[in-house]
């Protein structure tokens, strides 16, 4: 298995707040990868330190065996890594369409037709509300059209943050479940933050779990899922 | 009527070069925030080079090639002083405090009116009229009203430049890139968007603009000075500001509305007070409609 991500000791700071101190992590070519903690813990500023927003302060984000750590951010996502981000960040003036041509411009509209087919079948409300400005569609809808617009560029590696946030059951295990066809049909690598700490880590090949800025477990899901504290922090009341 | 109509006629004319030049504003608001003070004087400089050329061509090409010629070289040039401008005075100051972009753009434009004054001179610089005669639309109570061809050829000019900047904005890459810069621009370079680069366009593409608008308004009045930029420029971003800053149809009526009001204030009130009459009727439409006519106030989720 060859390495996609590779984190290096990095932290990450927001002015004199340290949100990630000294994180270590590894993705693997064709891997579902989850990191789970508590509201607070850094999970998404990982994943914007991954796109240089903020800046890892020391340590070095490596993708593909290339420093990414000090690239521009627009230079990183054209790497082939892509970001469903927290809070969605849909573009709320442009229409559902044209949110979705905002994530292609990466890859030049060359698999434009294959791509957003993919994504209306897998989000058919997507397609009834494709004329739609973003902005006025409801908090589930603008999820699945985050998630949708970070596929369109036909990514490498998917980061999602929180995707099941807002969304209805269904919806959810929809989500997951074309997570995991998309990972095994065409090898997509995921990166995956949720809350929904028992759903991900059943999706999941490996886990983190990070607490206060710091990763302080990893292991597959199976094994994650099976200790005690790791079911007494964040699956009581689980599914 | 007939008085009436010939001030509609006038109005919408001067309105439309306002408005090329209100695009211009509320672009670089929109995606920057900022109020870009320098922008008067791309205008200035695009009429400079638009005497520059016509002056050059004058008896080599035929008027209209000329004219098309002052056009081009002038919004390609101002271009390149918008792009340098954001280079220079603005990019380094990004991520400061709010106000130090502002202080930098009033600093580039007095820069750019005395680096005009002491290249050009500070005496008024005259054209003839390169579009002589019109139609007489109507004639009543023998008040003729006149469309010039000139009007016409501002008009038409114009409304041909909107329709391409409309669009890029709406309908390309480049554009939908331009409003993702604006909405969200964090947002947009977690998708690929380079976006200094879009940044810089949109001073190029306002900058083109306010050059074209320039050399109009050269060839409307037929005289200019350095100093044309500073009134120019208060007009069209108080067009940009009744429209609706960040608004980009909002511009182009702001721009209509001001160069309206000029001409029936001038033609049935007096010529000394337009300027009070503009800026009245910005204040009394802010008081009703704080974020100007077209300006957005639907409630967004977020
Ligand atoms: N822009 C910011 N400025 C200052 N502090 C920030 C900023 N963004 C996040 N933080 C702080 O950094 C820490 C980590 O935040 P982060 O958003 O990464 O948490 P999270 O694990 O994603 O939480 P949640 O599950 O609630 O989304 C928090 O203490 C938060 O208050
Ligand atoms: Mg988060």
């Amino acid at each position: 298995m060859s390495n996609v991500l590779s984190i290096q000791n990095i932290s990450t700071f927001y002015g004199p707040i340290q949100a990630l101190r000294d994180v270590s992590l590894e993705v693997n070519e064709g891997e579902i990868v989850t990191l789970i903690g508590a509201n607070g813990a850094g999970k998404s500023t990982l994943m914007m330190t991954i796109f240089g927003q903020p800046r890892a302060k020391s340590g070095a984000i490596l993708y593909r065996g290339e420093n990414i750590t000090a690239l521009p951010t627009f230079q990183i996502a054209r790497r082939g890594i892509a970001q469903s981000p927290e809070g969605r960040r849909v573009f709320p003036r442009m229409s559902v369409e044209e949110n979705l041509l905002m994530g292609a411009q990466v890859v030049k509209y060359a698999d434009y037709d294959s791509q957003l087919k993919m994504v209306l079948e897998l989000f058919p409300r997507l397609e009834e509300r494709f004329a739609q400005r973003a902005g006025t569609l409801s908090g589930g809808e603008q999820q699945m059209l985050a998630i949708g617009r970070a596929l369109m560029s036909k990514p490498k590696l998917l980061l999602l943050d929180e995707p099941s946030l807002g969304l209805a059951p269904l919806v959810i295990k929809q989500i997951f479940g074309a997570i995991r066809s998309l990972n095994r049909e065409t090898g997509l690598t995921v990166l995956l933050v949720e809350q929904n700490a028992n759903q991900a880590l059943r999706l999941a090949h490996r886990g983190y779990v990070l607490v206060n800025g710091a990763l302080t477990m990893a292991g597959t899901g199976a094994e994650l899922l099976a200790k005690p504290e790791i079911r007494a922090a964040y699956l009581e009341g689980g599914h | 009527m007939a008085y009436a109509l010939q001030q509609l006629v006038n109005g919408l004319t001067l309105g439309m070069i306002y408005g090329l030049i209100a695009v211009g504003y509320t672009m670089v608001y929109g995606i920057i925030g900022m109020i870009n003070f320098a922008h008067g004087d791309v205008f200035m400089i695009g009429a400079f080079i638009g005497i520059i050329v016509i002056t050059a061509l004058s008896g080599i090409t035929a008027v209209p090639l000329g004219l098309l010629a002052a056009l081009i070289i002038s919004a390609a040039l101002c271009g390149l002083y918008g792009f340098s401008i954001e280079r220079v005075a603005y990019r380094p100051l990004r991520g400061s405090f709010r106000l130090a972009p502002l202080i930098s753009a009033i600093g580039m434009s007095i820069l750019l009116e005395n680096y005009v004054q002491t290249s050009q001179g500070a005496l008024e610089r005259a054209i003839p009229n390169l579009i002589p005669g019109g139609i007489t639309l109507m004639r009543q109570d023998g008040f003729a009203v006149q469309l010039t061809w000139m009007q016409i050829a501002i008009m038409a000019v114009t409304l041909v430049v909107l329709a391409v900047f409309t669009y890029i904005v709406t309908k390309t890459p480049l554009g939908r890139a331009m409003r993702a810069v604006e909405q969200d621009a964090k947002m947009a370079a977690l998708l690929g968007i380079d976006t200094n680069r879009t940044i810089s366009t949109t001073f190029i593409i306002g900058s083109a603009l306010a050059a074209m608008a320039g050399v109009m308004f050269l060839l409307y009045y037929g005289v200019i000075d350095f100093y044309i930029g500073f009134n120019a420029g208060i007009k069209a971003f108080t067009a940009a500001v009744l429209g609706g800053i960040g608004s980009l149809p909002g511009a182009v009526l702001g721009g209509l509305l001001i160069g309206l009001i000029e001409a029936f204030w001038s033609g049935y009130a007096t010529v000394a007070y337009k300027d009070a009459a503009v800026y009245s009727i910005l204040a009394i439409v802010l008081m009703f409609m704080p974020s100007g006519l077209l300006g957005r106030h639907e409630v967004e989720k977020v």
